[in-house]
C-alpha cells in the first residue's frame, strides 16, 4: 500500500467515525424516542383532531369537522364547571396540606434530640402510605370511613360528632373525604425530598444564625425555608400535576358520584360510559392544557435553580 | 443559648408526643387493614370494634392463595412488573447516557419532550389509545401494558439515569476511549458497573408504578388472565356481596412486594427519587 492510499483509508475511516459520533447520540435515544412517538404522541394528536370533530369513534355518519364547537360545548357545561371547581379544591387542599405534613414530618425526623434508630424506625412508618397503589388505599379507607367503621366509632365515642357520618357518600362531605384521603397517600413523597433538603443545609447557616441572637422560629423562618424553596417550588408544581391526574383514587372511592366529580372521572365517563368521544375528547384537551401550563413553570423552575 | 436540662426533657417529651401522633395518622390505618384481613367477613363491622377478635384466622389468605384466578393475578402482575422494569432500566441507560454525554442539534428539544412527557394526564391520552393499541394488534396482551407502563415509567428513569450519569467524572469514559473500547463498550463496561445505585433506584421505581398501575391495566386487557392485582381487587368490589375480609388480604398480599423492594432498596430509593425531583 502506498503511503497515499493509507492516509486516504485514514480518512475515510475518520470520517466514517465522525459520521457515527453525529448518528450515535440519536442511536441510544431511538428506543425511547420511538416509543414515546407511537404512544404519546400520536395519541395526543388524535385526540387534538377528535376534539375539532364530531361523531368521530363508532359512529355510522362521518366525521364532521366542528371546529371548537366541542369546547364551546364542555366550557358552558354546568357539570364540566363543577368538575373544574371540584379539581381545583381537590389539588390545591392537597398541595398545601401535602407540603405542611411533609415539612413537619421531616422537621420531626430531623431533630436533634432523636437517636438514628427511632428516626430510621419512625421514617419507615411515615413513608408507609406511599407504597399502597391507589386502589387499596380506596378499599382501606372505605372500609375506615365505612358508616359503620372504626372512624365513626371513634368520633362518636369522644363526641366529636353527634351521628355515624357517612364520609364517602354524603354530598357535601364526600369531595372532603377524597381529599383527605389523597392527603394521606401523597404526603410521603414531600417528606423524602424535604428530608433530603434539610440534610443539604450547611451547619454553618445554623451556627451563624445562632451567633446573631436568632431563635428556632427565626432560624426556620430565615434559614430553613429559603434553603427549601427549590424543592418546595418544585414538588409543588410537580404534585398538583399529580394530582390533577389522579384518577383510580376517586373512581374506586365515589366513582365521581356525590359531587365529588373531577376532570378525569368527567371525561371518563363522558367517553366511556356516554361514548360522547368529541366532547370527552375537548376536555382531555383542556386537562392536558392546565397540566402543560404548570408543567413550563415546573422547568422554568428547574432552570432557574440550575443557574 | 442551650437550654436547661429541664427544658431539653420537655422539649423531648413533645417532639416523642408529635412523633407518636404522625405515626398513628400514618400508621394505625394500615394496622387497620391488616388485622381486618384476619377477621371473618361479618366481624369486620362488628360493635364495638377491636383489632384482634375471637374470629381471627387465615381463612381469607387461603381462600385468595388458594383460588387460580386470583393467583393468576399475582403471576401476571409480577411478569408484566419485571418485563417492564427490565426494559426501562435498559432503554433510560441508553437514553441517560446520550444525554450525559454527547451534545447534538435538537438535544434541547428532545430533552424538554422526554420531560415533558411526565406531565400529560394519563385520561389525555386513553381516549384514543385503546384503538391504538387495537390496531397495533396488541390489545389483551402483555405487549401492550409492557409498553404503556414503559411510556409512563421512561420520562421519570431517563431523567434520574442523566441526573446520574452527569454525577460521573467524564474522565473515566475518555480513559477507556483512548485505549480503543467503543462508546458501547464505554457504557456497558465502566458507566453501568459504578452506576448501580442509581440503576436499583430507577428499577424499584419503575416495579412500584407497573405494579400499581390501574387505569390502563383495566382499559388495555378484556380477559381475566390478562389482569394484573389492583384490576383483581377492582374485580372483588365489583361483586355482590362485600367479601371484605378477602378483599384486605388481597390488598396486603398486593402490598407485599412493593413494601419489600422499599424496604430492602429504601436507601437507593430515596436519594434517587429526592435526585430526580429535586433535580429534575
Amino acid at each position: 500500500m502506498s503511503n497515499g492510499q493509507v492516509i486516504a483509508a485514514k480518512s475515510a475511516n475518520i470520517g466514517w467515525e465522525q459520521r457515527k459520533r453525529k448518528f450515535l447520540p440519536y442511536a441510544y435515544l431511538s428506543p425511547t424516542l420511538i416509543l414515546l412517538a407511537v404512544l404519546t404522541v400520536v395519541p395526543i394528536v388524535t385526540v387534538f383532531l377528535y376534539s375539532l370533530f364530531d361523531n368521530v369513534i363508532v359512529n355510522p355518519n362521518p366525521p364532521e369537522f366542528v371546529g371548537l364547537e366541542n369546547y364551546e360545548e364542555v366550557l358552558t357545561h354546568r357539570k364540566f364547571r363543577a368538575a373544574v371547581s371540584n379539581t381545583l379544591y381537590f389539588a390545591l387542599a392537597s398541595v398545601i396540606v401535602h407540603f405542611l405534613i411533609g415539612l413537619s414530618f421531616a422537621l420531626l425526623l430531623n431533630s436533634k434530640l432523636l437517636g438514628a434508630n427511632v428516626k430510621a424506625f419512625f421514617r419507615v412508618i411515615y413513608i408507609l402510605p406511599w407504597v399502597f397503589t391507589a386502589s387499596i388505599i380506596a378499599i382501606l379507607w372505605r372500609l375506615l370511613m365505612n358508616p359503620h367503621g372504626v372512624i365513626n366509632f371513634v368520633l362518636l365515642e369522644i363526641g366529636a360528632i353527634p351521628e355515624l357520618l357517612e364520609w364517602l357518600s354524603d354530598r357535601k362531605l364526600a369531595i372532603h373525604s377524597v381529599t383527605f384521603i389523597n392527603i394521606w397517600s401523597g404526603y410521603p413523597f414531600y417528606l423524602v425530598s424535604f428530608l433530603a433538603g434539610l440534610q443539604g443545609i450547611p451547619d454553618d447557616l445554623y451556627e451563624a444564625g445562632r451567633v446573631d441572637g436568632g431563635n428556632a422560629w427565626q432560624l426556620f423562618w430565615h434559614i430553613t425555608l429559603p434553603q427549601l424553596r427549590p424543592i418546595i417550588i418544585s414538588l409543588a408544581l410537580l404534585d398538583f400535576i399529580w394530582t390533577i391526574h389522579q384518577f383510580t383514587l376517586v373512581w374506586m372511592t365515589t366513582g365521581g358520584g356525590r359531587n365529588t366529580e373531577v376532570l378525569s372521572t368527567y371525561t371518563y365517563k363522558a367517553a366511556f360510559s356516554s361514548y360522547e368521544y368529541s366532547e370527552a375528547s375537548a376536555t382531555a384537551m383542556v386537562i392536558l392544557a392546565i397540566c402543560t401550563l404548570v408543567a413550563i413553570f415546573y422547568v422554568r423552575s428547574q432552570r432557574m435553580t440550575d443557574e | 443559648m442551650i437550654g436547661s436540662r429541664r427544658q431539653i426533657l420537655v422539649r423531648k417529651i413533645l417532639v416523642w408526643i408529635a412523633l407518636i401522633l404522625g405515626a398513628c395518622f400514618a400508621g394505625l390505618p394500615v394496622l387497620w387493614m391488616v388485622s381486618s384481613s384476619f377477621k371473618s367477613n361479618l366481624e369486620i363491622f362488628a360493635y364495638p370494634p377491636a383489632l384482634i377478635d375471637e374470629s381471627f384466622s387465615f381463612q381469607a389468605y387461603e381462600a385468595v392463595l388458594s383460588d387460580p384466578g386470583q393467583l393468576r393475578f399475582f403471576f401476571n402482575s409480577y411478569l408484566v412488573a419485571i418485563l417492564v422494569t427490565i426494559c426501562t432500566v435498559v432503554t433510560s441507560i441508553l437514553a441517560g447516557y446520550s444525554l450525559s454525554r454527547y451534545d447534538f442539534p435538537f438535544k434541547k428539544v428532545l430533552s424538554l419532550i422526554i420531560i415533558g412527557v411526565q406531565s400529560v394526564p394519563p385520561i389525555t391520552l386513553m381516549i384514543p389509545y385503546f384503538g391504538l393499541i387495537v390496531w397495533l394488534g396488541i390489545y389483551n396482551s402483555y405487549a401492550a401494558l409492557v409498553l404503556t407502563y414503559m411510556v409512563f415509567t421512561l420520562s421519570y428513569a431517563i431523567i434520574m439515569m442523566t441526573g446520574y450519569f452527569n454525577t460521573l467524572p467524564r474522565d473515566l469514559d475518555e480513559a477507556v476511549m483512548i485505549d480503543g473500547g467503543g462508546s458501547f463498550v464505554t457504557l456497558w463496561r465502566i458507566l453501568v458497573p459504578i452506576s448501580l445505585p442509581g440503576i436499583v433506584a430507577v428499577g424499584v421505581y419503575t416495579f412500584m408504578l407497573a405494579w400499581n398501575e390501574f387505569l390502563f391495566a383495566l382499559t388495555l386487557t378484556r380477559t381475566n388472565d390478562m389482569r394484573t392485582v389492583p384490576i383483581g381487587i377492582h374485580l372483588l368490589m365489583g361483586q355482590h356481596s362485600f367479601e371484605w375480609n378477602q378483599m384486605l388480604a388481597l390488598s396486603v398480599l398486593g402490598s407485599l412486594p412493593v413494601l419489600i423492594l422499599f424496604l430492602l432498596f429504601q436507601r437507593y430509593f430515596i436519594a434517587g427519587m429526592s435526585a430526580g425531583s429535586v433535580k429534575g
